[in-house]
């Protein structure tokens, strides 16, 4: 009744692969923020005024 | 740690042949998700939009336009991981993609389902906030295209397969031409035949050498279905049309004379390829044959592409 739940213990391969993954996943959403920011400067006050 | 469990019906055809969905830790690495995306077919993909890009009329801010083909790469991308997805059990019984992430057991199916479903959704988006959404609708359709008319449904059900399904690779063009012009025309149509009459002969020549893993795979590509004679003949057919389809740009005035002559030219060296591999039937003289046609259509396509871009950089007849 009072048994612990199995937990995952991560290998050190396991670990690196998924810091790996993580920094890429930042990565990527940092390079879309910038993106998007830089966008908005380059179309100027009026980027959301604009024929679809 | 898989996102989709075992017995989900997102994990896919992929069950007999390929190692379940994992339930332990994911060892995928970031160059396996990178693989997921083809990165050979997105070069490609990246370099037909510059192109329809470029030679778009009008200007685009390089801001912009490198956020268009960004999006087109990450949504091509988001469709090869897609079809990884989905041919997964395919892929496993194939020497040629035997050693992709999800055969070999790196990636689960469903890593790969969310890992594509989430890239095209954001490519999309991101392309109708940023740039426009004729592009968008575009990237889109081609997404769609490729994963449910081509992966889904042709590639397993005829042997034209490659020929409607290679559509999806003739779209790039004319979303490029659509992120910069916010319409589609006449050109970027020409684009779109030109690699669509392009596809059939070289993946023809292609699958000519690979015969046994597509029956293993009972994929029914031409040569497993009509033989290899009918394939060569069908290979030569398409090789003659692109001919004047390649041409079709100076013949119609929207390219210039060097345009013309590469266009001609090459596609009389394709079509001299294509001979070759109609006489040349059997052994190695037959294999070599194949390999040198689908080698010289990568040229082909690239020089004509590129002879283009120049043409669109220095300044052209497009309108």
């Amino acid at each position: 009744m009072d048994e612990k739940p199995e937990r995952i213990v991560l290998t050190e391969e396991q670990k690196r692969s998924r810091r790996a993954r993580s920094i890429a996943i930042a990565l990527a959403l940092g390079a879309l923020v910038i993106l998007f920011y830089v966008v908005t400067l380059v179309k100027g006050p009026a980027v959301l005024n604009r024929p679809l | 740690m898989s996102l989709v469990g075992e017995g989900s019906s997102f994990a896919g055809p992929a069950r007999s042949a390929v190692s379940a969905a994992r339930q332990e830790p994911s060892i995928a690495s970031v160059g396996d998700y990178v693989a997921l995306m083809k990165p050979r077919v997105m070069s490609l993909v990246v370099f037909t939009a510059l192109v329809g890009l470029m030679i778009a009329p009008g200007h685009v801010h390089p801001v912009i336009g490198f956020t268009a083909l960004l999006c087109i790469a990450v949504g091509a991308g988001a469709a090869g991981a897609l079809n990884m997805w989905y041919d997964a059990d395919i892929d496993a019984v194939m020497s040629r993609t035997a050693d992709r992430p999800i055969p070999q057991g790196r990636v689960a199916p469903g890593e790969a389902l969310a890992f594509g479903m989430t890239l095209s959704a954001f490519s999309v988006v991101v392309l109708g906030l940023l740039v426009n959404w004729l592009a968008a609708a575009l990237l889109a359709f081609t997404v769609f295209f490729y994963v449910v008319v081509y992966t889904m449904w042709l590639k397993r059900a005829t042997p034209q397969n490659i020929v409607i399904g290679g559509a999806a690779g003739a779209f790039p063009p004319m979303i490029g031409w659509a992120a910069a012009t916010g319409g589609v025309s006449i050109e970027p149509c020409l684009l779109f035949f030109i690699i669509f009459f392009w596809t059939p002969p070289h993946f023809w020549a292609l699958s000519l050498n690979r015969v046994d893993d597509y029956a293993r795979a009972r994929v029914p590509m031409l040569p497993v279905v009509a033989g290899a004679e009918e394939t060569r003949w069908q290979i030569l057919l398409y090789s003659v049309a692109l001919v004047p389809i390649g041409a079709a740009p100076w013949l119609l005035g929207f390219a210039d004379a060097i345009y013309g002559v590469t266009a001609v030219l090459g596609g009389v060296l394709m079509v001299a390829f294509a001979w070759r591999v109609r006489n040349e039937r059997d052994g190695q003289g037959g294999e070599r044959a194949a390999q040198q046609l689908f080698a010289f259509s990568i040229l082909y396509l690239f020089v004509l592409f590129a002879v283009l871009l120049v043409e669109g950089v220095v300044g052209a007849r497009w309108v």
